[in-house]
């Protein structure tokens, strides 16, 4: 029965990593079929969003699909590939979005935001550790100490 | 100062807040074109009702048009046509790609549906569709008389879509 069990667990996860679409292209050789695999992988599917056009059923993505496995086989490389499907949709097409002005902000923004935490806390560290040299410092005077016995023992009898 | 420092959390808060409540309003499925200000693609493609006739980014230049992707497995391209139907008669210049399509069927929808196409693009490969970075039927192109590509829409054009986003925007391009 336990036996049962785990092999009905392995083929649940094997499933789930198993590509939706499968497409039997030839290439020549296992390094193009890596690039392609690597292309198909970080594209993503302009119909069904969310989805990369390696998972992706959709016409489209299997057009892309085709249209990549035939620009590898005339010898272009991954740069050139990429660009093709930018100038028709746009960086949507990228899971990996290009370093430019435009997304600046979401390249270095969570680390920004990291350093102004850092920051901050540091500020907060060092304010502290001052207040407390300064009240170290403040040692009562002898009279105070005097004044402090005097009210402690008015309190205390 | 020192309480103006208080008040950055509530800012910074304000200003998340309004980015994502804007996010709520955007509809994802909506991409920007990466075509627009661009030339038409170059293509060179039979028509539908003529197969011997080829066509090329020449046959769109000279006059604004309203370039529309449609096919007769694209469900709401069905709903879409009675619309074009109306524009054509009200003198729209309206070019018909007709993308991924078998042609019989397409000339069967000419002939039950009426035909608001001035020209008929057969695409049945897709290829002009790639080069137009289309993703789904129905999408509309507005191109100038240069041939150039200035605005682009995704889905079914109606009553209401014409006169609120394409409508000026086509008669600005009769006007330059």
């Amino acid at each position: 029965m336990r036996a049962l069990i785990r092999a009905a667990l392995l083929g649940l996860a094997l499933s789930m990593t198993a590509h939706a679409a499968i497409d039997t292209y030839e290439f020549k050789s296992d390094a193009e079929r890596e690039r392609y695999r690597g292309l198909i992988e970080e594209l993503r599917c302009p119909k069904c969003q969310n989805q990369n056009i390696a998972d992706s059923d959709a016409p489209i993505a299997m057009d892309l699909r085709r249209e990549i496995y035939r620009m590898l086989g005339e010898g272009q490389s991954d740069e050139q590939i990429v660009d093709y499907l930018v100038a028709r949709y746009g960086d949507f097409v990228r899971y990996k979005p290009p370093l430019d002005a435009r997304t600046m902000l979401l390249w270095y923004g969570p680390a920004g935001l990291l350093a102004i935490g850092f920051g901050v806390l540091a500020m907060i560290l060092v304010r502290r550790r001052r207040s407390v040299a300064t009240s170290a410092s403040n040692t009562l005077s002898p009279a105070e100490r005097e004044r402090l016995a005097t009210l402690l023992d008015k309190k205390d009898p | 100062m020192k309480r103006a420092i208080f008040l950055l959390p509530l800012v910074l808060f304000l200003g998340i807040a309004a980015f994502l409540y804007r996010g709520l309003f955007l509809d994802p499925a909506e991409l920007p074109s990466a075509l627009i200000g661009k030339p038409f693609p170059a293509f060179s493609l039979p028509a539908v009702e003529q197969p011997e006739r080829t066509l090329g980014v020449a046959d769109l230049q000279g006059r604004p048009a309203l370039v529309n992707v449609w096919a007769t497995w694209c469900v709401s391209c069905k709903v879409e046509h009675p619309v074009l139907n109306e524009l054509a008669r009200r003198g729209v210049n309206i070019v018909g790609v007709n993308y991924k399509d078998d042609n019989a069927s397409a000339l069967k929808w000419l002939k039950e549906f009426h035909n608001p196409y001035q020209l008929n693009i057969r695409d049945e490969q897709g290829s002009l569709g790639l080069d137009l970075g289309v993703y789904g039927a129905p999408e509309t192109f507005l191109i100038d008389r240069h041939g150039i590509i200035r605005h682009k829409f995704v889905g079914v054009i109606d009553e209401r879509v014409w006169r609120e986003q394409l409508a000026a925007r086509y008669q600005e391009l009769l006007d330059e």
